[in-house]
């Protein structure tokens, strides 16, 4: 993995004419877990299509780039909120899925490496009906991970899982994310208060940054201050416009 | 054994509603001959309706795996290039246009009494729906796959080989299945337009000699082969696609 960069995004977009968001300026810092959190409908998916490269019927003026002046491209990992598995490859397939994309040669022994760090091992060979919600967003984790990008773009990829498994899944990428610069969107401000090293809120009226407690990540659900925090967050959610 | 059953009954219905109109109309053999009498010729001339049958059979597989191979050859060129699309989406249309079975005269023309004239109707009697299923599927690949496959920097051919087609394989089946079902009807139009051989031939040999036992019988076999052929087609679908 080349060093990870940090994040900036300035501008505003419109689709067809429609505003979706007005003129924001945000930093994701590099080499931490950002979250970008705010209620639906506000553009916080745009944000991160726009670094993600995926723009397209976006028209967006500004900046999107990483702070080193390096094109993104090739540098950013995606995770949607749809672990986007294939039916059709089972796990190691699926997680090996960016060689065989790229006519690289694939090895199976790394994605079975990587299917063991998130606990999947005695699962490498099944296809993905045949595996629990929890466990298809674990292989979608691998699958980042195995690609190895110093960027990493979360787009609400736990709000589908229940909340045990979504807990499991924080701790798990929190882990093995570590040291890469990882833009989190979210809705759930228990999950910004459990993983944001930095936490922005965006609303309508542009984006502001909430200063978190400062312990380590992932945060314990229970701890005194993760909670006062969340409070804190759902209480500015809950006056956003 | 339940849909074993249930096919076993409703057979046995049918045959019985036949016997009972017979019966009941007291219709004239040369108008609709009763199952037992019809099922007695298939018996006696065995030897008869299966070599006609065979000759159909043949007809229709070689129809259906060429037509098959031709549309899915040509979906796929059709998805991967936009001009291809351009050019060739209305032609594809405007085909459907012209009757295929007015083509029937003409392709035994060109191609003579034998084999190949059946198998060219079956084919193009089927190219137009195995086509049409396909590119549609093939073009309604779910956005997400495909800009994953942008972000991580997939080449266009690969996506199209590793994720559009196998994704679309569904819409494949589906056309498969309707074709398994045309592919007949292509095959005794072909027959009954100039053949020497074959069902349809057979039905209409037996219809000019007021066989019309023989070609009840003749009909019943094509059914069978018919719903045998969608039966297999849906099975091997299933099997390799669970589609």
């Amino acid at each position: 993995m080349s060093a990870a960069p940090a994040l900036c995004l300035a501008g505003r977009a419109s689709i067809d004419g429609a505003p979706i968001f007005g003129p924001v300026s945000l930093e994701a810092p590099a080499g931490q877990w950002t979250c970008l959190l705010g209620p639906s409908g506000v553009g916080k998916s745009t944000v991160l299509r726009l670094l993600a490269g995926l723009g397209d019927g976006v028209a967006f003026e500004g900046e999107a780039a990483a702070a080193d002046g390096a094109p993104l491209r090739g540098r950013v990992a995606l995770m949607a909120q749809s672990d986007l598995l294939m039916p059709w490859l089972d796990a190691t397939a699926n997680v090996g899925l960016g060689a065989r994309l790229r006519g690289e040669l694939p090895r199976p022994e790394r994605a079975r490496w990587v299917l063991g760090r998130v606990g999947l091992a005695d699962h490498a060979d099944k296809r993905p009906h045949a595996l629990s919600g929890g466990q298809r967003q674990r292989v979608a984790l691998a699958r980042t991970l195995l690609e190895d990008r110093p960027v990493v773009l979360l787009d609400e990829p736990f709000s589908a899982l229940d909340a045990r498994s979504r807990s499991l899944m924080q701790d798990l990428a929190a882990e093995h994310l570590a040291g890469r610069t990882v833009l989190h969107v979210t809705h759930d401000a228990a999950e910004a208060a459990r993983l944001g090293q930095t936490v922005l809120l965006m609303t309508a009226e542009g984006i502001l940054s909430i200063a978190p407690p400062q312990t380590p990540i992932p945060r314990a659900p229970d701890a005194p201050e993760t909670l006062e925090y969340q409070g804190r967050l759902m209480r500015r959610l809950l006056s956003a416009r | 054994m339940r849909p074993v059953l249930r096919i076993a009954a409703i057979t046995l219905g049918g045959l019985l509603v036949w016997q009972a109109l017979v019966t009941l109309f007291d219709l004239p053999r040369f108008i609709l001959p009763g199952p037992q009498l019809v099922l007695t010729t298939m018996w006696t001339s065995r030897v008869l309706i299966a070599e006609h049958t065979l000759v159909t059979s043949a007809e229709i597989l070689l129809g259906l795996a060429l037509g098959a191979g031709l549309g899915f050859g040509s979906a796929i060129l059709l998805a991967a290039s936009p001009l291809a699309r351009t050019i060739l989406r209305p032609v594809l249309v405007f085909s459907q246009a012209v009757p295929v079975f007015a083509l029937a005269p003409i392709l035994t023309l060109w191609m003579g009494y034998g084999l190949w004239s059946k198998v060219a109707m079956a084919l193009l009697i089927i190219y137009f729906p195995v086509t049409s299923a396909f590119l549609d599927a093939l073009m309604r690949t779910p956005p997400g796959w495909l800009e994953l496959a942008r972000v991580l920097n997939a080449t266009p051919g690969r996506v199209l080989w590793r994720i559009k087609v196998p994704a679309a394989m569904p819409g494949f089946a589906s056309g498969l299945r309707l074709a398994s079902v045309y592919a007949p009807i292509g095959a005794i139009i072909g027959e009954w337009v100039g053949a020497s051989q074959g069902l349809g031939y057979l039905m209409l040999l037996a219809n000019g000699r007021a066989k019309i036992d023989l070609m009840f019988a003749a009909l019943i076999v094509l059914a069978v082969l018919t719903l045998a052929l969608h039966a297999t087609v849906d099975w091997l679908c299933k099997r390799v696609w669970a589609a």
